[in-house]
């Protein structure tokens, strides 16, 4: 419930039907002014709550700063920190509703390990004896190419920079990764590519001070809903920017754009190239910043060329006026912010066009500069951290896998020999991972904070991957879910609220979110799972220490201060203390505001890819380039996406987010308001197809694809003709049932925008 | 003149090595990057193929068997498993060299004869055969500790 009293609004707001809550205009410039967004339990009232732990909101990438309520030892609700730069005191409804309620319900509180085919309940002894016995005859066996772990967005800092340690430096395998692939893998390759390293470089003031907003494939009202309300706070005060949005569906945030295009699904790069030869053609370039700044303006103009307003519009089915008119704003308008999401990041040729936003800002200079910038969207709250911890597919520090100098630092900060740290290739990305373990070379899997059985594409193959009798699994959740159903060993972890630690939010803003309450009965924080498998397995340095030297939450922040220091994301300024207020960004309010870009030979985070097939730049032709702080220009030719729509499958089906769920809806089916506003999935399709099809509102249709179907009502609206749109949270008539197993060449991002479908009534 | 020769082998080879491209995406549909890019890096082959038309026009071109039989000997039917994906790459790799020093080859008769437009169309090529080359050697590097040590069978 919005707080009324405090800031003038004399009614309460429901957050249901009113996702961003009332406006509190703001022109140009002006401060965001705040509004405390609260909802405690039914029956509890401010004066009631015994203390306000200070956290942040783990429900999207934005990362509002709040306070959790606690009574009694139990969370009872949640309200928006006023002074926080993010959110200025604002929660959305997943937030208001879904950070909290989930926490007594139907919880995970003593590990399960499978006995003659069932789950049964077991002590911690008993089930980290079998997961290290597994280990350990595995690591004798085969060696650490047998161990894959496979975690998540929305573990904190901490627990994925000790996951990074475990796995590359006491066991060794290159096989880690988060499904942060499916998420974000594309906004860091694609910021690697340009800039040479992650890290966005815009922040959230930049909405304040813009003269134009541009969202690429990002349903922001929907996925980001505080950021939304900040963006609608400046179209409704004075001097709003003018908004464009690239988005096969008419969303709300489309709606209120000036300029809507809607290409087909994977013709993003046709579009981009389009966007960047108009620009390009009507003089709108800063040959002075791209002269000092860039590498490869002669190939991105030859490139580009041959896109003119009539072939894009052909490709990507727009209509030119509208892409020469998008063009002009970019062009012309003082301070452009760009964010940029699934709709580019999980479609085809996703890291190509992702760089072509980079290259628009860069060709105009308009980039670390107040109002002017990029922001690679996150998707989930703390995917940044797994990108910084290496707990994904890259190493510790935004560190070069292919720089030995950068191996050997971590080498000598862990004490181990570089050879334990695998850097023969880019470390193994989730879709090769499961692709091991479904040829059988993977045969222990941990899985933490995520649910493949749901969030993977073609589920019917990931469930036969999990029941393989010859792969362990080992599932670490708060909640049991259609993965820890699969899975040999499940062990109960803590959630938000129930652990401390910090996590860094889409504009690189850390916040600490601290313990309010116990966990349930003998779950564990996942740092401490973590922890305890280091120690069971006896893991050692070079000198016979355990490898492994903290034993909580602060000790791994500052092992990880240590490990960051002098890279681009280096946290060695912060510290819980100083985060005790509220959050603060790494690396400064903007990234490059010197114009110098992460780009040297010896410091950058990769030596970058081919943008049409994925192959590595080699050492020495990156270095040939040198770039020395320059970025790159990278260009690529449209190519036609790998599925088509046919005559056996004539509809595009694309999957996405509703506003009211957060991934795999562990937390938010347990929210009765969130549940309710949303208990099942649907297809959405266009009114002129509906008719097509003979079918209305609310019947039942059977979607397919090659790879399997699923039965759900129908919605008429925002889809373009031709193409469908299907919710993916759904553990039930799963979206995951008719994708396909096809990933992006240089992020390896899963191509969730394009299944070709068919569609009857039942 | 020889050139003519050097013509029809690269013609050959360019065609043996985009059947090749083909066929490795043909046998390992489930590795779908393999399938994919080997799909998209046929098709710029059929490309340069195009492009050494108007050259075979000027200078003719005599056929010889070589990089068929090379084709012929490697690629009677694509493998299956960890290794036999690594050895197809492999093979692809060697075929792609192939092409690529035939491509040097006709490039150094292109600067003797002074013909710009068949430089210009050696460089562009001479690059599409360095992604090739890149491509497949990021790939083999990528899977060959996990073929050779872990794979089962």
């Amino acid at each position: 419930m919005f707080r009324a009293e405090s800031f003038g609004y004399r009614h309460p707001v429901d957050r249901i039907a009113d996702v961003w809550g009332p406006r509190t205009p703001h022109g140009r410039g002006a401060d965001w002014p705040a509004r405390v967004d609260q909802q405690l339990a039914d029956g509890v009232s401010e004066s009631d709550v015994d203390r306000w732990v200070p956290s942040a909101c783990v429900l999207c990438s934005n990362g509002c700063g709040c306070d959790i309520a606690v009574k009694d030892g139990k969370i009872v609700g949640v309200r928006g920190r006023a002074e926080d730069l993010v959110n200025r005191g604002r929660l959305g409804p997943k937030g208001l509703f879904g950070s909290w309620q989930a926490h007594g319900k139907e919880r995970l509180t003593r590990p399960l390990v499978r006995r003659g085919g069932e789950l049964v309940e077991t002590g911690w002894d008993t089930a980290m004896d079998l997961v290290v016995r597994q280990s350990r005859r595995l690591l004798e066996e085969i060696g650490p190419l047998s161990h894959g772990f496979y975690t998540s967005g929305q573990l904190f800092l901490e627990e994925y920079y000790t996951l990074g340690v475990i796995g590359k430096a006491g066991i060794g395998t290159p096989h880690m990764d988060g499904n942060t692939r499916l998420c974000t893998a594309t906004a860091a390759a694609a910021l690697k590519e340009t800039f040479g390293a992650d890290g966005q470089p815009a922040c959230h003031t930049d909405i304040d001070l813009c003269d134009a907003l541009f969202l690429y494939g990002h349903n922001m009202a929907a996925t980001q809903t505080v950021m939304w309300a900040r963006v609608l706070d400046r179209i409704e005060g004075p001097d709003r920017p003018r908004v464009v949005v690239v988005d096969p569906r008419t969303t709300p945030a489309a709606e209120a754009a000036d300029v809507h295009l809607a290409p087909l699904p994977g013709t993003n790069q046709a579009l981009m190239n389009g966007l960047l030869r108009a620009v390009i053609a009507n003089g709108w370039v800063d040959h002075d910043y791209v002269s000092h700044h860039t590498l490869g303006f002669d190939e991105l103009k030859a490139t580009v060329e041959p896109y003119t307003p009539q072939h894009v519009a052909e490709i990507c089915r727009v209509s030119p006026a509208g892409l020469l008119r998008a063009a002009e704003i970019f062009g012309t308008s003082q301070r452009v912010l760009s964010t940029v999401l699934q709709g580019f990041y999980q479609s085809h040729q996703a890291t190509a066009a992702s760089c072509q936003v980079n290259n628009l800002h860069l060709l105009r200079g308009l980039i670390g500069k107040p109002g002017s910038g990029v922001l690679q969207m996150n998707g989930q709250p703390t995917a940044q951290n797994t990108r910084e911890a290496g707990a994904d597919g890259d190493l510790p520090g935004f560190r070069n896998w292919d720089n030995p100098d950068h191996v050997e630092e971590l080498a000598r900060l862990w004490n181990v020999d570089p050879l334990t740290i695998p850097h023969w290739a880019p470390p193994t990305h989730a879709m090769q991972i499961w692709r091991y373990a479904e040829q059988g070379s993977i045969m222990f899997l941990w899985i933490s904070a995520t649910n493949p059985a749901v969030s993977l594409p073609e589920l019917a193959r990931i469930r036969r991957i999990l029941r393989q009798d010859d792969l362990f699994v080992v599932a670490q959740d708060a909640f049991r879910t259609e993965t820890t159903e699969l899975a040999d060993v499940v062990l109960p972890a803590a959630m938000w609220g129930e652990k401390t630690g910090t996590f860094t939010n889409l504009s690189r803003v850390v916040h600490l979110s601290e313990q309010a309450v116990a966990p349930p009965g003998e779950a564990r924080s996942d740092l401490d799972i973590f922890l305890d498998y280091a120690r069971r397995m006896d893991f050692r340095d070079r000198d016979g220490d355990p490898l492994i030297k903290w034993t909580d939450a602060e000790g791994a922040f500052k092992a990880w201060q240590e490990c960051s220091r002098g890279r681009p994301c280096d946290y060695t300024d912060l510290s819980y203390d100083k985060l005790r207020g509220s959050g603060i960004p790494w690396g400064g309010e903007r990234l490059y505001t010197d114009s110098v870009f992460p780009t040297h030979a010896d410091y950058c985070e990769d030596y970058g890819h081919d943008l049409l097939t994925g192959a590595s730049t080699t050492p020495t032709d990156y270095k040939a380039r040198r770039p020395d702080g320059r970025a790159f220009l990278k260009a690529a030719e449209y190519t036609p996406p790998p599925e088509v729509p046919s005559d056996d499958y004539p509809f595009i089906g694309t999957t996405g987010r509703s506003v009211y769920h957060f991934h795999t809806r562990t937390k938010t089916k347990r929210a009765p308001e969130l549940q309710k506003a949303a208990p099942q999935p649907w297809v959405e399709i266009s009114a002129s197809d509906a008719a097509d099809l003979g079918v209305a509102e609310g019947d039942l249709v059977r979607v397919e694809s090659s790879r399997g179907g699923v039965e759900v009502p129908v919605r008429i609206g925002r889809c373009r003709d031709g193409v469908v749109f299907l919710p993916f949270h759904y553990g039930f008539q799963a979206a995951n049932e008719l994708t396909h197993t096809e990933w992006d060449p240089v992020s390896k991002q899963p191509l969730y925008k394009l299944s070709a479908v068919r569609i009857r009534k039942v | 003149m020889h050139l003519a020769t050097y013509l029809g082998l690269l013609h050959t080879s360019l065609r043996s090595l985009a059947a090749a491209f083909r066929e490795v995406a043909k046998g390992h549909g489930d590795e779908p990057d393999v399938q994919h890019t080997c799909t998209v890096l046929a098709s710029r082959i059929d490309a340069q193929t195009e492009k050494l038309g108007p050259i075979v026009g000027r200078y003719g071109e005599d056929r010889e068997d070589e990089p068929e039989r090379l084709h012929t000997a490697e690629f009677t039917e694509t493998r299956s498993g960890g290794v036999g994906l690594l050895r197809d790459l492999q093979d692809l790799y060697a075929l792609a060299s192939f092409t690529d020093i035939t491509w040097t080859v006709v490039g150094q008769a292109a600067q003797g004869l002074r013909d710009k437009e068949l430089m210009d169309v050696v460089s562009s090529c001479e690059q599409d055969t360095a992604r090739q080359l890149a491509w497949l050697q990021t790939r083999i590097k990528q899977s060959a500790p996990q073929a050779l040590i872990a794979a089962r069978g």
